[in-house]
């Protein structure tokens, strides 16, 4: 079963179709990536997945359950995270509250456990520190555990909010241009940091990229999508090779000869 | 059990040092500084509370002496049905009491906050204010409490004998504030250090990537409003219970500014800040009032609010910005230490 299917989604502001009948599905496990021109509505369709906009048609279904309806939180809940294209961390609070803010789902204890200090306050709050602090680690970022997020350089940025997704135990992540304004040696270091979470977190991923050597280097499937619809869908190969994600990209010749 | 009566320790103590200061007050005093000294304590509750709204969740309340006078009628109404009794047994009835106002006032923040907390900033301000000055004109035309004379003789605190001791009414009603200051402060400082406050605070940095990273934030939002009402509340009915008389122009919008006042002066998102500035704002204007004798014209406002505007241009994050007194003392500390020096 697919991990993800989303079914003729459709995305109407007033009078413009920002999404238009989109469907595609993403099986357990897969890398894909979602690809267009400026304005082609990706960050729109990330939007609907994760509940931040609800789709004025169409169903998403995630293993198995409907998402039409559920708010950005419940939807967390269920397994699926996102990142941001324009980095949205808590920034004035530190690294490690930042990854604990994503965590309060393995916290039960309630109002008075925590006023009252007790042993299951204790308890969970301990755990929740020990994972949070292992999943900076991991990434390379616990020294920097006590510092405010908004004073990191901008690359450890993008990977805090790689880790803070994480620490929801998510089965999907949703990367919202995680290359974007990085160099050439910072885009080599997420991939393979992509790489890496897939494996050790036996993660399904879905990619929005500008950067192609990225997108075309690591992705197993890629989605175009272009004015809101899709007009691509396959392997890099044949991505890289197709007439009209050329044409979508760099306009037609009749195109060339109208312009001026 | 042994570690809740670990986790109790540090309140215990601070309530027993300042029963004992207070003991000192009685004796030492008059009433008239009594009585600011109870001001303060309301005032601490006050900003506090109000801070874990405006400053820790990051929306705007400007609603705040609504939310007093909720609890401070409640209580006071209450205690015309149940009476006082004399002796130590009254310290439980005015608790009682603040429970019952507190809850009261809890209510109506739950009743105000559920619709309009979807609303973002400057739009909640204005609601709050409105509810404000609708509690206000409810209280000022309801005749059973009152109305526009106020309401007289609500029972406060007496004096009573403890064996050979003879407990003070300004020591009953000072452990009685006393301990509610506490409650609140370690009621709040712990929930932001815990998983609830965390989600306070991702509200106030970032709605959307909160909302995203599981956080319900509605949700979020109505309960600090909610916990923030009731402290509002328990304010009022020590406010009821010490001054033996309540009228509506006492919880005007001037209350409620200067509630924001405290927290924006002592810094949003700091406790400790929110209690420096609640003994500032309700000591300053007192202090200068022999300086009216002196020049014959009242210029103590014109000073106090000076006062406020150099602050805010020397300090415009608050006197502590986000940090605590403690987070300062353990940086002098780190300083002080012969390690560090270089």
């Amino acid at each position: 079963m697919n991990l993800l299917d989303v079914q003729s989604i459709t995305m109407q502001f007033g009078g413009l179709k920002a999404v238009d009948q989109l469907s595609f599905q993403i099986g357990q496990g897969e890398l894909i990536g979602l690809i267009g021109p400026n304005g082609a509505g990706k960050t729109t369709v990330f939007n609907m997945l994760t509940g931040v906009y609800q789709p004025t048609q169409g169903d998403v279904l995630f293993d198995g359950k409907s998402l039409i309806g559920l708010k950005p939180f419940q939807i967390s809940a269920l397994g699926m995270t996102r990142t941001f294209q324009n980095i949205r961390l808590f920034k004035e609070l530190s690294v490690l509250d930042n990854v604990m803010v994503a965590g309060s789902r393995d916290i039960s204890y309630g109002f008075f456990s925590s006023v009252l200090k007790t042993a299951k306050y204790l308890r969970e709050e301990k755990e929740l520190r020990e994972k949070s602090l292992n999943l900076l680690s991991i990434f390379g970022l616990d020294k920097h555990a006590t510092d405010e997020a908004g004073s990191l350089p901008y690359g450890q940025q993008r990977r805090l909010e790689i880790i803070r997704a994480l620490a929801t135990n998510p089965k999907l992540i949703c990367l919202d241009e995680p290359a974007a304004g990085m160099n050439h040696n910072e885009t080599h270091r997420l991939m393979e940091t992509i790489a890496k979470i897939r494996q050790d977190f036996k993660l399904t991923v879905l990619l929005i990229e500008h950067d192609m050597k990225l997108v075309m280097g690591i992705c197993e499937r890629i989605v175009v999508l272009d004015h809101g619809c899709k007009i691509e869908e396959g392997p890099p190969v044949q991505i890289q090779s197709s007439a009209k994600v050329i044409e979508a990209y760099l306009g037609t010749d009749e195109d060339l000869q109208g312009g001026h | 059990m042994k570690i809740l009566l670990q986790s109790m320790k540090t309140p215990l103590i601070t309530f027993l040092v300042l029963l004992g200061i207070g003991l000192f007050i009685d004796i030492g005093v008059n009433a008239y500084i009594q009585l600011i000294l109870i001001y303060i304590l309301i005032n601490m509750i006050l900003a506090m509370s109000l801070n874990l709204v405006n400053g820790y969740t990051g929306q705007f309340s400007l609603g705040h002496a609504g939310f007093m006078a909720t609890g401070a009628y409640t209580s006071a109404y209450l205690s015309t049905l149940i009476p006082v009794p004399a002796g130590g047994l009254q310290i439980f009835s005015f608790l009682l009491f603040a429970v019952c106002g507190g809850t009261m006032a809890a209510l109506a923040g739950l009743v105000v906050g559920l619709p309009s907390l979807r609303l973002k900033g400057d739009y909640l301000a204005i609601v709050t204010l409105g509810f404000g000055e609708i509690i206000r004109v409810v209280l000022l035309n309801t005749s059973a409490v009152g109305g526009a004379r106020g309401m007289y003789g609500i029972s406060g605190p007496t004096d009573w004998t403890l064996g050979e001791w003879t407990v003070s009414k300004f020591v009953t009603g000072y452990s009685h504030a006393i301990f509610w200051v506490l409650v609140c402060f370690f009621t709040l400082w712990r929930l932001i250090r815990s998983s609830h406050g965390r989600a306070f605070l991702s509200v106030r940095e970032d709605e959307v990537a909160a909302e995203s990273m599981g956080v319900n934030t509605t949700q979020t939002k109505v309960r600090a409003f909610v916990l923030s009402s009731f402290f509002a509340g328990v304010a009022g009915s020590i406010f009821a219970h010490y001054a033996n008389y309540l009228n509506p122009s006492s919880f005007s919008f001037m209350r409620s500014v200067d509630a924001v006042i405290m927290v924006v002066l002592g810094g949003m998102g700091s406790l400790t800040g929110s209690i420096v500035a609640a003994m500032f704002i309700t000591i300053v204007p007192e202090a200068l009032r022999p300086l009216q004798e002196i020049l014959g014209v009242d210029i103590r406002m014109v000073i106090y609010s000076l006062s406020l505007v150099l602050l805010m241009i020397l300090r415009p994050k608050g006197l502590f910005g986000t940090t605590e007194i403690t987070d300062i003392i353990q940086w002098l500390k780190r300083k002080m230490s012969p390690g560090a020096s270089r």
